[in-house]
């Protein structure tokens, strides 16, 4: 990405291309950080009708303002209704729904299973993070999730340290195999492209490079070998969509940092 | 007093409500999810009278759980999530507790415990999940094997099997039942009988205070019986189920009260920038919780325009443009 400078920063194009995977009526399972955002300026550009609710229990709030973890007031204010954990869980596993859940984690492999509890030995870690709260859950429950990632060797990995969340598991049908009924990883979005999920194997494979990327790049920021064979360039924010995101969704950018 | 009879003998000071549920070696669940609602008058209380060795039942509470692993009260911990959102991706000092091997952690995900919970307050021993099949949240287990059947601590930490109701395999996660010796909430009204109210979310605080022996509940306000009456449907927990009833204004700071107060910003990088650094958690511990008297004191040193700030706006519940960096 060094020959031009770009009009826009790698976390913008991150919340723009993610909130292309959603659909205009989806329901949106969102976690904190560029979750958050993605989901947010879908609803403000192409999706007004997409319904997003937080593990915490908040269902449907306008988001005047960006809520700053999922236990914000913000999550909150003029909501469809205010539940609590384990309502918000049964709109997750809700069987006649169709949730699609946003995930960050500190590592993830080739099936998309993640890690966000430990680096080193789970009994004496060299580092700990927050765990999985709600991410294990909808990684198990949600009809299929979308991940954001910073691109690099350290988190993509050939073997997690700790597995926190169930993507694909051993790849194949070896999720509905553990006991799943639906779910599994859709796409990973990362600061260099987007990555998605083989349909028999369930291997992660280059799907779109953003504008400068190469394949090579992606794959020297990949700790195990990725199918860069089938990528196309995905189309750069239009000023409208950047627009929305800075002056809109996160003025103070609060995220987009 | 007279209005305030329904709330005879239960009615306390922090101080008063800590002396008498909350015991070295308890179980305790907190109220509230990471930067909203935490009970932490009480919990500065908790620390500032070093009660120690608890086993802290938790899904999501940041501040409140970060404070009391920070101040040395927590032993053993049953989490999903020891995060803080933007202020703390991980909790700074429960992070520096496990990585220094001076906690025992178990880690469930935010359903699980929610669900744990609910058996507690259903009295069932266990219930089924979906979760975590095929993960090392259900095939690994930190606390050491000598813990198990102790006080408090489930024989197994999970255990699967197949649906024993289905036609073909269709494996589960069973999931124990938690009954903590006391639960602590922060709502914002409790009624002159006791009937507690609590605006937006209410996280699991329902499930954790119905599974548990005893439950204290901090409050910003008491409010006349006939109030809370006027519309039942938005009541959270009866009058029989509380135990202590402790007015605190302010009573969640810097966590976020929904309608009465938003987070304090101000504060919470505050609180970030000291928990990196022991020296200054240690200054910092000194300065905010055992060197503070009062709870008026408390106020005093965050100061009233800072208050006014973050005071929540009617109709919105927050404080809107608010300074957040």
């Amino acid at each position: 990405m060094a020959e031009s400078v770009p009009a826009y920063a790698p976390r913008e194009m991150m919340a723009i291309a993610a909130g292309r995977f959603i659909k205009d009526g989806d329901v949106l399972f969102a976690g904190t950080g560029v979750a958050m955002l993605a989901a947010t300026v879908a609803k403000r550009i192409h999706a007004p009708h997409a319904h997003i609710f937080f593990e915490t229990g908040g269902i449907g709030p306008l988001l005047d303002e960006l809520p700053m973890a999922v236990a914000d007031p913000r999550v909150m204010a003029f909501s469809n209704l205010n539940a609590g954990l384990v309502e918000a869980f049964s709109y997750v596993a809700n069987r006649r729904l169709h949730t699609i859940a946003f995930l960050g984690a500190a590592q993830i492999d080739r099936y998309g299973n993640m890690n966000s509890t430990v680096i080193g030995d789970y009994l004496a870690p060299r580092v700990r993070f927050s765990g999985s709260g709600g991410a294990c859950d909808a990684g198990s429950l949600a009809s299929g999730y979308i991940v954001f990632m910073q691109h690099g060797v350290q988190k993509f990995v050939e073997k997690l340290d700790y597995l926190t969340t169930p993507g694909w598991l051993d790849g194949g049908d070896s999720r509905k195999r553990a006991g799943y009924r639906r779910g599994g990883p859709i796409a990973v979005v990362t600061n260099l492209c987007v990555l998605k999920f083989d349909d028999e194997t369930h291997e992660m494979y280059l799907a779109e490079r953003f504008e400068g990327v190469t394949p090579e790049q992606v794959q020297e920021h990949t700790g195990f070998a990725l199918d860069c064979s089938r990528s196309t360039v995905t189309v750069p924010p239009s000023a409208e969509e950047l627009r929305i995101l800075r002056d809109d969704v996160d003025p103070q950018r609060l995220i987009l940092g | 007093m007279a209005e305030h009879n329904g709330l005879d003998g239960k009615l306390m000071t922090v101080g008063e409500a800590v002396e008498r549920f909350i015991h070295d070696g308890d179980q305790i669940c907190v109220g509230g999810f990471t930067i909203t609602r935490n009970p932490m008058a009480l919990t500065y209380e908790i620390a500032r009278r070093r009660v120690r060795d608890l086993h802290l039942v938790a899904h999501s509470n940041g501040q409140a759980l970060d404070v009391l692993v920070g101040a040395g009260c927590v032993r053993r911990l049953d989490i999903a999530y020891g995060g803080n959102g933007r202020f703390a991706p991980t909790c700074i000092r429960f992070r520096k507790a496990i990585e220094r091997g001076e906690l025992q952690v178990e880690d469930y995900t935010n359903n699980m415990m929610s669900l744990r919970f609910l058996a507690g307050a259903l009295n069932i021993p266990f219930i089924p999940s979906k979760s975590g099949l095929g993960t090392d949240v259900v095939e690994k287990s930190g606390f050491p094997p000598e813990l198990r059947g102790e006080d408090g601590v489930p024989c197994e930490k999970v255990i699967v099997m197949d649906d024993p109701f289905g036609h073909q395999d269709d494996e589960v996660v069973l999931l124990p039942a938690l009954t903590p010796d006391v639960s602590v909430i922060h709502a914002q009204q409790v009624s002159t009988d006791g009937t507690v109210r609590i605006k937006g979310l209410t996280f699991a605080d329902l499930e954790q205070c119905k599974a548990s022996t005893a439950v204290i509940v901090t409050c910003e306000e008491i409010v006349p019986e006939h109030y809370l009456r006027l519309d039942p449907d938005q009541n959270a927990l009866p009058p029989f189920l509380v135990d202590a009833v402790v007015p605190v204004p302010y009573g969640a700071h810097p966590t976020a009260c929904p309608y009465f107060y938003d987070y304090d910003p101000a504060h919470l990088n505050q609180y970030k920038a000291a928990a990196k650094d022991d020296g200054a958690w240690a200054a910092w511990l000194e300065e905010w919780v055992y060197g503070v008297e009062s709870w008026d004191q408390y106020l005093d040193k965050i100061g009233g325009a800072q208050l006014a700030r973050i005071r929540a706006n009617t109709v919105a519940g927050y404080a809107p443009g608010l300074d957040r960096r």
